[in-house]
Parts: C-alpha cells; sequence; structure tokens
C-alpha cells in the first residue's frame, strides 16, 4: 500500500546495482548512493537522475530498458529486491514510485535472469526468444483484405472477455525472471489462449500450440512446476489458469495429430 | 514431432508423464493403505489378502513392472526436468524471493528422495526380503490348512524397531507431502484446475494427503502400544 | 524549389479511391518478390505495411530501435479506434465520419485524403476482428461501440482501455506471421540514422545496430517510413521516452519536405508535473470527461486552498460557462486553451500552480461510489499510483500534455513524399488530421495506411522501376551517408562537455512550452528562435556523450535524437512564426475572436506549407500545397 507522505520530504537510499559491460563480460553488484530522493519519483526517474550524475562524473551511466513509463509497451524489465518489477502488485517498473521505499533503504536492482534471455549490457536482456515464439505460430492466418465483416463473426461476451484478460499480456518476461525454472509458461500460455478461446482462432488451434510450445522448449526457457511465482509478479496479472488451458490444448493436439484422419490430398500442391 | 516423441521430449509433455505416473502412483498407495489398514482386523485377514496377491502370479509381475516403469519414469523426469530447470536459469539471483510458492512444491525433489529410500527399504524388507530374511520364515496357517507367509507377524516385528517405526513416519509423512503439491500440480498440468475451483481442489487434496498420513501412521503407532483403542486390536 | 503535386484523383469525391485504385500501375506478381521494400518503424503502421506487402510477395526488410516491433507506442493509445460501420444504427456514414474528421482538423486537411480515410475505416476493424483483436463484444456477440471525443455517433470500437495495445498485437501477429515465413527479415535494435537518396529517388538507409554499435548500409527499391511523431521536442509529453523525429528528420535533411510543422496536439487530461526529475506525462483517458466536471477557484487567493473546502459558489465550472452545449466534452484543443487560460489568470491550482481540478464527486453522488469505480476504477488506480491521491476523496488535478503531432513530411496522395521512392505513413507524415485530430482516430489513419493503401498505391511507384535496378550499397552516396552518419557519432563522443543530453534536451522542452506550446505570439516565438540556435550551439560544444560506439550506449542513441529535436524544433516555431492564422493545434494569440476561439484565414492560409531543408545555417524554403476544398465549405468550427 502506498504511504500518504506529503512530496516534500526527501530522502536517501542506496542503489545496488548488477553492473556487467557486455555478454561475456564478468559482473558484479556496484553501489550508488541518491539522495534528494523525492517520493513523488518514479523509480526510473530515480535511475535518470543517477545516470545523469555519474554521466558528469564521466563515468558511464546503467544501461536499463525503458520506454512507455506508464505500463504498456513492456520494455522495462528490473528485477527489484528478488521481485521482477519491484514491491508493486500488478504495475511494471516504470509504475513503481519511490514513495514505496524508505530512507537508508538498499534496494537491490538486477536483471531479468534466464538463460533464454541473454544479457547484453547492465539491466538489459535480449528477450527476442519471445518474438520467435510469436513468429512459430502466434497469430491468424489472414490476409490483409480477406477478411469477412466483422459482425459476422459474433463471439460470445464471455469468450471475448477472457480473451482480452489474456491479451493484456505486454511481453515483458517478469513471468520468466520470477519463475525458479524460468519457464515461459505464462506468456506463451496467454498467447495461446488469447487466439484459442475466439472463434476467429479455431482453424490454427492444434497447429498453433503445437508449433509456439515447441518454439518455447527450443529458446531454452525451464519447465513449469506450478508454483505460480509468474502470475504473482505479471503487472497485467494475468492468471496461470490460462497455463491449464495451454496443457490440455496441447495435450488434445498433440493426439489429435497422432489419430485424427487425415485428407490423402493433403500436401499435394493446389 | 511424433507422439511419443513430444511426451518424453516436449516440456508440456514430460509434465504429462510426470502427471500421469504420479496419478498411477497415487492409486496404488492408496489401495495399498487400505489393504494394509487390515492389520486392524483378526491376522488371518490381512495374511488371506497377502497370500491372495502373491498368487496372482504372471498377474501379479505384470503390475510390478508396470508400477516398477511408473516409478522409473516419474524418477527419471523429476532429475531430468530438475537440471533442465536450473540449466535454464545458469546465473542466481543476488537476493532470493519467493512470492507464493509453497515449501512443499519447493522440496518435491527432495522429499521425492526420500520417499524413494524408503521404498527401497520398504520393498527390500517384504518384498525382496533382504533386510532380515529370519522374519520371512514365519509362516500362518489359514482356516484351509493352507501354509501361508505370516504378513501379520512380520509387520507387527518390524515395528517393534523403534528405528523402522521412525522411518517409516518419515517416509509417509513426507509422501503425504510430496503428495500435497502432486495432487493440486497434477490437475494444473492435466488442465483441470482453474482459480473457481482451486481453492476446493486445494482443501480436498490437503484432506486427502492427511488422512493418508494418519492412515499409514496409525499402523506403527498402534503396534507399539501409543493408540490405546487401537493398540487393543493388535495381536501380538 | 520541391515540387509538391498533391495527385489527387479527378472525379467525384466518393468515387476518387475507388477508380484511383483501378488506374494504379501494377507489378506482375512473378516480379514482386524481385522488389526490395524498407520498412522504418513498427507501430501501426510500419508493421501493418510490413506485413501486408510481403503477402503481396515484395521483400520487406523492416527496422525498429526497439528490442521488438511489439514495443512501438501505437501500444500506449487508450481510447480506441473510428469506423464508419453504423453498427448502432445512429445514422453514422463515411460521409459524417469524412465531414467530421474535416471539420475537427479544422478545414487544414485534404478532403481526398480524409475521405478515403473515413472508407477503409470499415475494413480495418474487419481486419482486425479476423486477426482475433479482441474488441468489446455485446451480450449478443456483436461489436460494442461507445461514443468518444464529443462526436454525435457511436463509432468507436474499444478493447478494455488498451485498443493501441490489441490493434498493435494484431498487426504484429501479421508481421510476425511474415517474419516466420520469411518475407520479412526483421532487424531489431536497428536505428536509421540517414536516408540514402540516389538520382533523386530514396534508394536506402543507413542503420546502427543499437547492441554491437555496427553501422551497416541497406539498398531498396523503396523506402517507407512509420516512425511515428515528435512530440518529444517538448521533452515532457505523452510519449514514449525513446520516440523520436530522427528517421524523418535525416529524410527531411535529404530532401523530404516537412509539412506543418507547428500542428501540435495539446490532450488535456494528463497529470500535472510534479518535479524537475520528472520524464514523462501521463494521459488519463478523455472518457474521464463524461462525468468529471472540470473547475477552477474563481478567486485567485483560493488555488492553494484545499478543493474541498471551497465552496459551490466559489468554483467556476468553465467549460459548462463557455461552452454550454459541449461543456466539458469539448474538443481537445478547446479545452486545453481554456485551461491554460485560467492558469494564466493565475487561478491554476497545485503547487506549481499549473492544474486545474476534474471532479467527481457529482458523479459520485449519482453513480455511487461502486458506480465510478466500475467507469474509471484503473484510471483512479494509476492516478493514485502516480499522485498518492485518491479521486474518490479530492478531485484530480489535471493539466495538458502534448500528445501527439499532425505535422509530418509531406506526402502526396499516394503517401509518397517529394522524394520518389520515399513513402511516408501513419503519425509520421502530415496528412489526415489537418490542423486538429479528433480523439480515436490516430489507430484509424496508422492502420488505413498500412493495411490499405501502401499496398496499392507503392505498386504505382514501383511499376516504373525496373526489377532488380536498385543501386548497389557500395554506390558513393551510400558511402557519403554513412560517412556522414559516423562523423556525426564521432562528434557527439568527442565534445567531452560537462552537461548530459538531458539537459539540454529539459532546456529545449521549456522554451517549446513556453512559446511553441498551447498559445503562440509573434514575439514569443521570435524570442524562441533566437534562443533555439543558441542552446544547439551549446550542446554541440557542451554536451557530454559518455562510453563508446561500439556497444549498447544509450546516452549516444539520445544525444543522436536530442540533436535533431534541436533542429525540429526551430522548424516548428519557424512555421508557426509564418502560419499568421489560429487553427486547431496552432493558436496565436493575435488571430483569435472576442471570446478566444481560433480565428482562421482561409484566403492566405487555407494551403499546407511544406518546408524545404536547404543547408545547415540556410532558412529553409516555405513551399506551399493548396487545399482545394471542393466539397466541403470551410465554415467556423463552433462548440458553443
Amino acid at each position: 500500500m502506498v504511504s500518504e507522505r506529503s512530496s516534500k520530504e526527501f530522502f536517501a537510499v542506496t542503489l545496488r546495482v548488477w553492473r556487467q559491460a557486455g555478454p561475456s563480460a564478468s559482473g558484479r553488484f556496484v553501489d550508488y548512493p541518491a539522495t534528494n530522493v523525492s517520493p513523488d519519483m518514479s523509480f526510473l526517474e530515480l535511475l535518470d537522475v543517477v545516470n545523469d550524475g555519474l554521466t558528469v562524473k564521466d563515468e558511464e551511466p546503467i544501461a536499463f530498458a525503458h520506454d512507455c513509463r506508464e505500463g504498456i509497451c513492456g520494455t522495462c524489465s528490473c528485477t527489484i529486491n528478488g521481485k521482477p518489477h519491484g514491491p508493486g502488485h500488478g504495475i511494471a517498473t516504470c509504475q513503481l514510485y519511490m514513495r514505496s521505499f524508505k530512507d537508508g533503504d538498499t534496494i537491490i536492482v538486477e536483471p531479468f535472469r534466464a538463460r533464454a534471455f541473454p544479457l547484453v549490457k547492465d539491466l538489459v536482456t535480449d528477450r527476442s526468444a519471445f518474438d520467435r515464439i510469436q513468429q512459430a505460430g502466434g497469430f491468424i492466418s489472414v490476409r490483409t483484405g480477406a477478411a469477412p465483416d466483422a459482425n459476422s463473426i459474433p463471439v460470445p461476451k464471455d469468450d471475448a472477455d477472457l480473451a482480452m484478460d489474456a491479451a493484456t499480456c505486454i511481453g515483458c518476461g517478469a513471468c520468466v525472471a520470477a519463475c525458479k525454472n524460468a519457464s515461459a509458461m505464462l506468456f506463451v500460455a496467454a498467447k495461446v489462449s488469447h487466439l484459442g478461446l475466439m472463434p476467429q482462432g479455431q482453424p490454427e488451434r492444434d497447429k498453433r500450440v503445437l508449433a509456439m510450445v515447441q518454439a518455447m522448449d527450443e529458446a531454452g526457457f525451464g519447465n513449469c512446476t506450478n508454483q505460480y511465482e509468474c502470475s504473482a509478479v505479471c503487472p497485467k496479472l494475468i492468471t496461470h489458469d490460462f497455463i491449464a488451458r495451454m496443457n490440455r490444448d496441447y495435450v488434445k493436439a498433440l493426439f489429435k495429430a497422432k489419430f485424427k484422419p487425415v485428407s490423402s490430398a493433403s500436401g499435394g500442391a493446389g | 514431432m511424433n507422439l511419443l516423441g513430444a511426451l518424453f521430449q516436449s516440456s508440456i509433455g514430460k509434465k504429462l508423464l510426470m502427471a500421469v505416473t504420479g496419478l498411477v502412483l497415487v492409486g496404488f498407495v492408496t489401495g495399498h493403505l487400505v489393504g494394509n489398514l487390515q492389520i486392524f482386523l483378526p491376522p488371518a485377514k490381512i495374511n488371506t489378502y497377502g497370500h491372495m496377491l502373491e498368487s496372482l502370479g504372471a498377474g501379479l509381475w505384470a503390475i510390478r513392472l508396470f508400477l516398477l516403469a511408473c516409478v522409473a519414469i516419474h524418477l527419471w523426469l523429476a532429475f531430468k526436468l530438475t537440471a533442465e530447470n536450473r540449466a535454464a536459469r545458469p546465473q542466481g539471483y543476488g537476493v532470493e524471493h519467493t512470492n507464493r510458492a509453497t515449501l512443499a512444491s519447493r522440496v518435491m525433489l527432495r522429499s521425492g528422495i526420500v520417499v524413494l529410500v524408503f521404498l527401497v527399504y520398504h520393498l527390500g524388507h517384504f518384498t525382496l526380503r533382504v533386510q532380515h530374511p529370519e522374519w520371512s520364515e514365519h509362516t500362518f496357517r489359514l482356516a484351509d490348512n493352507t501354509m501361508v507367509r505370516d504378513v501379520y507377524r512380520m509387520t507387527v516385528q518390524g515395528f517393534n524397531s523403534a528405528g523402522i517405526s521412525c522411518f517409516y513416519l518419515l517416509g509417509v509423512g513426507l509422501l503425504a507431502y510430496h503428495l500435497n503439491h502432486g495432487l493440486v500440480s497434477m490437475c494444473q498440468t492435466l488442465g483441470l484446475k482453474n482459480e473457481r475451483w482451486t481453492t476446493g481442489l486445494e482443501r480436498a487434496s490437503a484432506a486427502f494427503c492427511w488422512l493418508y498420513f494418519l492412515g499409514n501412521a496409525v499402523i506403527p503407532l498402534s503396534v507399539r502400544g501409543w493408540l490405546p483403542v487401537l493398540s487393543g486390536l493388535i495381536q501380538r | 524549389m520541391a515540387k509538391l503535386e498533391a495527385k489527387v484523383p479527378s472525379g467525384p469525391l466518393a468515387d476518387k479511391w475507388r477508380r484511383h485504385k483501378t488506374e494504379i500501375k501494377l507489378v506482375n506478381p512473378a516480379n514482386k518478390r524481385k522488389y526490395e521494400i524498407i520498412v522504418v518503424g513498427a507501430g501501426l503502421a510500419g508493421s501493418a505495411a510490413a506485413a501486408s506487402l510481403a503477402e503481396l510477395g515484395y521483400k520487406v526488410r523492416c527496422f525498429v530501435f526497439h528490442d521488438s516491433p511489439r514495443r512501438a507506442h501505437s501500444i500506449a493509445a487508450q481510447g480506441g479506434i473510428n469506423a464508419a460501420k453504423n453498427y448502432q444504427n445512429d445514422g453514422d456514414s463515411v460521409h459524417r465520419l469524412f465531414y467530421d474528421t474535416i471539420k475537427g482538423g479544422d478545414y487544414r486537411a485534404r478532403e481526398a485524403n480524409v475521405h478515403r480515410l473515413a472508407e477503409v475505416s470499415v475494413n480495418i476493424i474487419d481486419q482486425c476482428a479476423a486477426q482475433g483483436v479482441p474488441f468489446a463484444r455485446e451480450y449478443d456477440g456483436l461489436l460494442a461501440n461507445r461514443s468518444f471525443g464529443g462526436a454525435q455517433v457511436s463509432r468507436t470500437f474499444y478493447a478494455r482501455g488498451q485498443t493501441g495495445q490489441q490493434l498493435l498485437l494484431g498487426a504484429y501477429s501479421a508481421l510476425s506471421r511474415m517474419v516466420g515465413a520469411g518475407g520479412v527479415e526483421l532487424h531489431t535494435d536497428s536505428e536509421m540514422l540517414d536516408l540514402v537518396v540516389v538520382n533523386g529517388h530514396a534508394k536506402g538507409i543507413i542503420v546502427r545496430d543499437l547492441v554491437t554499435g555496427v553501422i551497416r548500409r541497406h539498398n531498396a527499391d523503396a523506402v517507407i517510413l512509420a516512425t511515428g511523431g515528435y512530440g518529444n521536442v517538448f521533452n515532457l509529453s505523452t510519449y514514449a521516452r525513446g520516440s523520436n523525429a530522427t528517421a524523418i528528420w535525416r529524410a527531411y535533411k535529404r530532401g523530404a519536405c516537412f509539412g506543418n510543422p507547428c500542428y501540435t496536439q495539446i490532450h488535456p487530461t494528463c497529470i500535472p508535473v510534479s518535479g524537475d526529475y520528472q520524464s514523462k506525462l501521463t494521459l488519463m483517458s478523455e472518457s474521464l470527461r463524461n462525468d468529471g466536471r472540470i473547475w477552477v477557484p474563481k478567486k485567485k487567493e483560493n488555488r492553494l486552498k484545499k478543493p474541498t473546502d471551497i465552496p459551490e459558489a466559489d468554483r467556476d465550472y468553465y467549460l459548462e460557462r463557455i461552452y454550454p452545449s459541449f461543456g466539458n466534452l469539448c474538443p481537445r484543443d478547446v479545452a486545453s486553451r481554456a485551461a491554460k487560460r485560467m492558469c494564466d489568470e493565475g487561478r491554476g491550482v497545485g503547487e506549481s500552480g499549473l492544474g486545474v481540478y476534474l471532479d467527481f464527486s457529482d458523479a459520485i453522488k449519482r453513480l455511487g461510489e461502486s458506480g465510478v469505480r466500475e467507469r474509471y476504477g484503473n484510471l483512479f488506480d494509476i492516478y493514485h499510483e502516480i499522485t498518492a491521491e485518491s479521486a474518490y476523496q479530492t478531485p484530480m488535478r489535471i493539466f495538458p500534455a502534448v500528445h501527439y503531432t499532425m505535422g509530418g513530411l509531406w506526402v502526396d496522395y499516394n503517401l509518397m513524399s517529394n522524394l520518389p521512392g520515399l513513402f511516408v505513413l501513419g503519425e509520421a507524415n502530415f496528412s489526415d488530421h489537418g490542423a486538429n485530430r479528433l480523439g480515436a482516430s490516430a489507430l484509424m489513419q496508422g492502420l488505413a495506411d498500412g493495411y490499405f493503401v501502401i499496398p496499392y498505391t507503392v505498386s504505382d511507384y514501383l511499376a516504373g522501376q525496373k526489377p532488380g535496378s536498385r543501386p548497389s550499397i557500395d554506390n558513393a552516396e551510400f558511402a557519403q551517408a554513412e560517412e556522414n552518419v559516423t562523423a556525426m557519432t564521432k562528434r557527439l563522443l568527442s565534445i567531452n562537455g560537462k552537461e548530459p543530453v538531458s539537459h539540454f534536451h529539459k532546456r529545449l522542452g521549456r522554451i517549446m512550452w513556453e512559446f511553441c506550446g498551447m498559445a503562440r505570439t509573434k514575439p514569443g516565438l521570435e524570442l524562441a528562435l533566437q534562443q533555439i540556435p543558441a542552446l544547439r550551439e551549446e550542446f554541440w560544444r557542451n554536451v557530454k556523450v559518455p562510453g563508446s560506439a561500439a556497444t549498447l550506449n544509450q546516452s549516444l542513441e539520445q544525444a543522436g535524437r536530442v540533436a535533431d529535436f534541436l533542429e525540429l524544433g526551430e522548424l516548428m516555431c519557424r512555421d508557426a512564426l509564418t502560419r499568421e492564422e489560429s487553427c486547431g493545434g496552432h493558436f496565436r494569440e493575435e488571430h483569435q475572436y472576442e471570446d478566444g476561439e481560433c480565428k482562421r484565414d482561409d484566403e492566405k492560409f487555407g494551403h499546407v506549407a511544406a518546408w524545404e531543408y536547404q543547408g545547415e545555417d540556410v532558412a529553409p524554403l516555405r513551399n506551399t500545397e493548396p487545399l482545394n476544398y471542393e466539397f466541403t465549405k470551410m465554415s467556423v468550427r463552433s462548440y458553443k
């Protein structure tokens, strides 16, 4: 819960930040004292201020990923005091304000850690594995211009709402960072469920789940052990129920792929 | 990827096998407990039951091999998944933080290993009879004069040893703890769970695990005379 | 002097696009794969274009400076997307959407472009629904609509408060599909730093890999820029921190004309600035104005008093007072300027005096706290996160913030700039919104350009280019452009001054906001035109860019972008100074009616100003494209 503190009180904290010059360099924690911290400042704004201070001292600023600063683009990605996106609930790092901390706190800032998210520099990691999973099947194959009238495909409101719950995923990777096994199941499940819940997504439903899970496995993520650390840190509070749904979809698709009759014409050129 | 390949190689396939073999083993230990509780009936009951099982012949071996295969797959996957999971995060965090993963879920491998050791001892004791071969010489005469192995006496004698009783309690206790995460987790893996009934499922699972533990625990405790009412039923 | 041919097809307004499509030159299907097209940017317009062109068979290379195409700032649009579907049976039509957009733009857009936008709006919804975009639905399973931004019909489609995100994810999924299929080669973490022009045609770009620092040349048969708007010239805005003008600005310096740079949209409902460290202004959805009432204290001396202690009689609900028929729902530019006037009178609230109240106490009385929570709960939560104030108990403080730029690179009806082969889509071009954009129209335009315009119009250009005729990257022009980029990088790193990049960005932002923001004056703009070059000179002398060019270097990236803003800001002021009228997002205090409304001068300024670069330290050339209103009558916009 956020304390109702006056914006006048400034305080001081120490940032203990993971510094690593590049993927093959060795990394270490470095302490940066920050004074005149306003409770109304966002955590990333504090990093901006610290970086400006480093710059004028001719030190290299801390590299960190950020963009929209309103919790929707999914770029920001710090693990703060061991928790991806920090101590808040249902927010991304950019929505974390300094009033969540106390005077004298030491705040430990690390990158998201997973083999599938190789470190680029300092707090920046490469999350392109998510894009590769999407490219494997995270779509409905509709050509531009080939769509029927939008209202010709009614979608039951409950399904549309549930699909929207899954679709709110911002692709930040906090689920992977929080998972004890660096598993990407929540991300993939959200994507699979969003499309699988809608009538438009049915024709490719089986193919999609099989392809996306395969791409996920190839990227080197760990396995799900049903501990739900992922959904606990998700900035959009996406539920792990979607993981159960994907498990079911996957198994169904596997068995269908094995036993469903196939047309003898399939595979031939049209 | 073909079906078997996907089951044994994909992440979800492996989890599915873990869940299904786990389910088989839960079924087995539940049935086993029900059989064991015959210890509170006159010795002829459990000895007849034991004899009936032993005389299944090829059928018994089929069941044993099937169960053994389940144990083997469950075990192999446990080690394989754990190794993969560790490899998925080569560099750990400076601060370890857990949001809501239960302790049971975080010690599955360790609780499982203790259960495995217990299982090996238990099989050595009752099935292979290598630990105390002298106990297996006890025989019992059934009503129709058939001489059968006296499982009843073997059990009572076994639990007379405080060490064996303690190990037994530890084994079934950790198994119950293992199942407390395992059962709910299995429902998640099989896609049979959602938040609307998770609480109910978790309660049912906890109740089952407690029943399972208590059901097993009363046997050594009664044998050792610590449960006045039930102890009276045991014939020494 | 650049040739500005709008190439608007002849014939009746409603037939222009249809006729144009049938007359456009086509590329033989077997030849399409011989053409390479570069798409820079992967927001709504860029992703949609890259995916659609690849589907047609062109070889596409797509460049984004983000680590993933899904991060583009289209993702942050909240409200919705307009389309003339008339699913609500409330009298909407293509013509009405066209008319509303033209009027909302204060008669400064091209009629034919806007009509085409309204026509294809219906296809966009079909396309997105088929992609699986989870639009809001009614209980019958059909699409829901709401009325937005003061429109008198319900034509806005939405997906909770995250419409931009869902539409972008739809376009991103189409793009991902084509990447997977090999039709698009995707380059992430890649920033375009120059445009290569060969024999007057855009034929390639120079790109820096932001992770490795490697600079590469890329050639193509056509180059498409879909790189968004330039509102970050103000430093504080609702844009993402990374949003920048570099791609379009470097194209401008290679000869592409910049249309109407001064048209800036200021959104009325944002959370006010709290301190010097601030990096970003957060938008509170316009929908709040449906139930919230905007006021300031009548008396200056009450401005720091607790709002709940100010009696009703001492409050000035100024929008309801000045605009009785539209009230709190008047258009964005009108509401923003009114807030500024209140603050200028010294009645602004909050410590800075730059804020007005948006009060929900009446709505809470009417709907109950739970009713308000149901409609706006998540927005109230965001407000609480940022300010630690509960809008259930005390009014929100809001203030206008830069939100969108209507100006951009000049394009003809085919979305091609005056440089043949260079196409510009979405917010990066100057087209469809005139001097002011209506709510829920940005998403519509980005997707219209990407899905339904460029796939047709690009072939008109390519059909005239021989397959395989694109110049090699070993050409002198490529070498010169690369040299240009390398030299600038080197120069930035070698200055070794005393101030970080942010220092200059903040100062530029303050100048722009003060003199080229919501209200502009001749003396103010003239002053800005002295201050900006001085600041630019200081930047090139005293900026500190640490680190090297051979790794990820965020200071270096930012320095290049701010260097461009320091030039673009000057052009904006120049444009604002020469446009001696007020229209939409451009308000000159000298040109207003007595009630403070925009006074246009259609006679003298009923045209597009398209600025042409003439070289460093040389004044750019102001070209004009007359806007011939054949089908609508330019009238005075009134929301009273």
